[in-house]
C-alpha cells in the first residue's frame, strides 16, 4: 500500500497536501482499499467554512457509505469535477485524479500537525 | 465465529472476509463490480456453505411441510424444487426456503437462511406434532452455487449425469469430481444461470471439489465470488433478502410473495392472509430506480412529493450491470404502481426515484 511521503494523513483516512494557503483533500489508498469500489463522491459544500473533522461529503462504495472528515478547518472551494462521471479514480488513482476537494485552510500550520506518512503506515498497518 | 471448509480457500485468494450470520465469509475477491460482472457474462462460484439444510422424512413428511409452509410442496415430483416461506401465527415471515422434493411423500430437503437455522429448526420442530423424522445437517453440508451463463458448460465434464439441460428448479443427484452423492440443483440466487451443488464434507470432499471445479473454470475465466456481489446480483432480480426485504413484520403477499401462498391448502396463518388477500394490501414491497442522482439504502425514508413518510427503502444499491441506482423497499399501496414518482430521503435531502417493474435486469 502506498501512502506518499511528501501528504499528510488523519486517522479518519483522509490525506491533504498544502500549497500556499490552498490544500487539496482525498482519501488514501487504506481507505479506497477497504471500502472498494466507489460509485458515488457526494460533495455540495462548496463555498462552506468547515471545522477540522467536519463531514465535507459523502462517499458511496456499491455496498457502504461513508462520512468525508475535514482533515483542517478551512472553506471549500472546489469540487474534483472528474469524479461526477468516473468516481472510480478514488480507487484508481486516489492520490492524483481521485482528490477530491480544494480547501482555503484557516490555519497552513495546522497541516503540518497532522500525521506523516510513517505514522499513518503505522495506525494502519 | 464459524468457518466453511472452504475458509482457508478464501483466505488464500486474498478475499476481504468479515462474519455474516456467524460465519467467517468472503465478500470479495478482485471486486464486487469485477465480481459481478463475471458471474453476469461467464460463471463464478461462491461458498454458500452457511446455510442451513434440513432432511424431513417418513410418512408425515409432507404433511408437516404443507402445514409449516406457503407453497404447495404436495405438487413436487422427485428431483423438483420450490421456493416457499414459513408464515408466522400473525401472517409474517419466519423465513424463506427452498423446498427439494428426493421422494414424493417421504423424503424432502429444505434449505434455510444461515442466520435463520436455529430459529427455523424450533419452529419446524415445534409443529412436528405427527412424528416426522427431522435431522439438522447444516454443519456437515457444503453448498457451493457455480452461477452464470457458461457455468454448467464449465462443469458438465466433471458430472455423471446430464446438467446442461436441468430445467429451472430441478436437480439430479450423482457422482461429481470423483465424489459420491453430490445434489445439484438448477437453482441460484443471481438470475445469471448455472446451479447449486450440494454435498457432505467428508474424506476431503470439499478441497477435492472446490480444486475440481477450478482446474476446469480457471482456463475459462470462473473466478471466486463473494457475498457483496450476491447481493447486488439478487437485486438486480429483485430477489428478497430475509431480514432486508422479509421479515417476521411483513407478510408474504406484502413482500410480493403471493404466487408461493397457495390458499388451496391448509397453513398457518392461512386464514389471517387470505383475509389480507380479500381486503388487499396496505402496502407492498416494490423496486425503484433512482430518477436523480443518489444510492438507496437500507431503512432511509420514503416520501411523496409532499414530504409525507409513505415507506423505508429494505435494499439499495449502485446496480452494477445496470449503471444505476436502485432499490427495493415498502410503500403505501397508493404509491405502488409502477411510474409511481417517490422521493427517497438520502442525508435529509429528498431525492427523486420511480417506482419500476421487477425484474431490473
Amino acid at each position: 500500500m502506498n501512502f506518499p511521503a511528501e501528504l499528510r494523513y488523519t486517522k479518519d483516512h483522509e490525506w491533504i497536501s498544502l500549497e500556499g494557503n490552498v490544500a487539496t483533500v482525498g482519501i488514501t489508498d487504506f481507505a479506497q482499499h477497504e471500502l472498494g469500489d466507489i460509485v458515488y463522491v457526494d460533495i455540495n459544500t462548496v463555498g462552506s467554512a468547515l471545522d477540522a473533522e467536519a463531514v465535507f461529503g459523502t462517499v458511496e462504495a456499491v455496498k457502504t457509505v461513508s462520512d468525508l472528515l475535514l482533515p483542517v478547518a478551512g472553506t471549500i472551494t472546489e469540487v474534483n469535477s472528474l469524479l461526477e462521471k468516473q468516481p472510480e479514480l478514488v480507487n484508481t488513482d486516489p492520490y492524483g485524479d481521485g482528490w477530491m476537494v480544494k480547501v482555503t485552510v484557516a490555519n497552513p500550520e495546522d497541516v503540518a500537525a497532522l500525521m506523516s506518512s510513517d505514522a499513518y503506515a503505522a495506525l494502519v498497518g | 465465529m464459524k468457518n466453511t471448509p472452504f475458509t482457508d480457500k478464501h483466505i488464500a485468494l486474498g478475499a476481504k472476509m468479515a462474519e455474516f450470520a456467524g460465519y467467517n465469509m468472503p465478500i470479495s475477491y478482485s471486486g464486487i463490480n469485477d465480481e459481478h460482472a463475471t458471474v453476469r457474462k461467464n460463471a463464478g462460484v461462491f461458498d454458500v456453505s452457511h446455510m442451513g439444510e434440513f432432511m424431513v422424512k417418513g410418512e408425515h413428511a409432507l404433511e408437516l411441510i404443507q402445514r409449516v409452509t406457503s407453497n404447495d410442496a404436495s405438487k413436487l415430483v422427485a428431483g423438483q424444487a420450490q421456493y416457499s416461506c414459513l408464515p408466522n401465527e400473525q401472517g409474517g415471515i419466519v423465513d424463506d426456503l427452498i423446498v427439494y422434493c428426493i421422494e414424493p411423500g417421504k423424503t424432502y430437503m429444505l434449505v434455510v437462511n444461515a442466520s435463520n437455522i436455529e430459529k427455523d429448526w424450533k419452529w419446524i420442530s415445534d409443529r412436528n406434532t405427527n412424528g416426522a423424522e427431522m435431522h439438522n445437517i447444516s454443519d456437515k453440508t457444503c453448498l457451493l452455487a457455480i452461477q452464470g451463463p457458461n457455468a454448467t458448460k464449465i462443469l458438465q465434464p466433471l458430472a455423471d449425469t446430464d446438467i446442461m439441460n436441468l430445467k429451472y428448479y430441478t436437480f439430479t443427484k450423482g457422482k461429481f469430481a470423483g465424489v459420491d452423492n453430490v445434489l445439484i440443483s438448477a437453482t441460484g440466487y443471481t438470475g445469471a444461470g448455472g446451479v447449486e451443488i450440494y454435498f457432505e464434507d467428508k474424506d476431503g470432499a470439499a478441497a477435492q471439489i472446490w480444486d475440481a471445479i477450478f482446474e476446469a473454470g480457471g482456463p475459462q475465466g470462473l473466478k471466486p465470488i463473494g457475498l457483496g456481489a450476491r447481493d447486488t446480483l439478487r437485486l438486480e432480480m429483485g430477489y428478497c433478502l430475509y431480514g432486508n426485504d422479509i421479515d417476521d413484520t411483513t407478510s408474504p403477499l406484502e413482500g410480493g410473495l403471493g404466487w408461493i401462498t397457495k390458499f388451496t391448502k391448509d397453513f398457518t396463518a392461512k386464514d389471517i392472509l387470505q383475509a389480507q388477500k380479500a381486503e388487499g394490501v396496505k402496502r407492498r414491497l416494490v423496486g425503484f430506480e433512482m430518477i436523480e442522482r443518489g444510492i438507496p439504502r437500507h431503512d432511509y425514508l420514503i416520501k411523496d412529493a409532499s414530504g409525507n413518510v409513505i415507506g423505508k427503502v429494505t435494499s439499495g444499491t449502485q446496480a452494477p450491470s445496470l449503471g444505476k441506482a436502485i432499490g427495493l423497499g415498502y410503500v403505501s399501496i397508493e404509491h405502488a404502481a409502477a411510474d409511481s414518482e417517490i422521493f427517497i430521503d438520502i442525508r435529509n435531502t429528498p431525492v427523486k426515484a420511480k417506482v419500476v417493474k421487477l425484474p431490473f435486469a
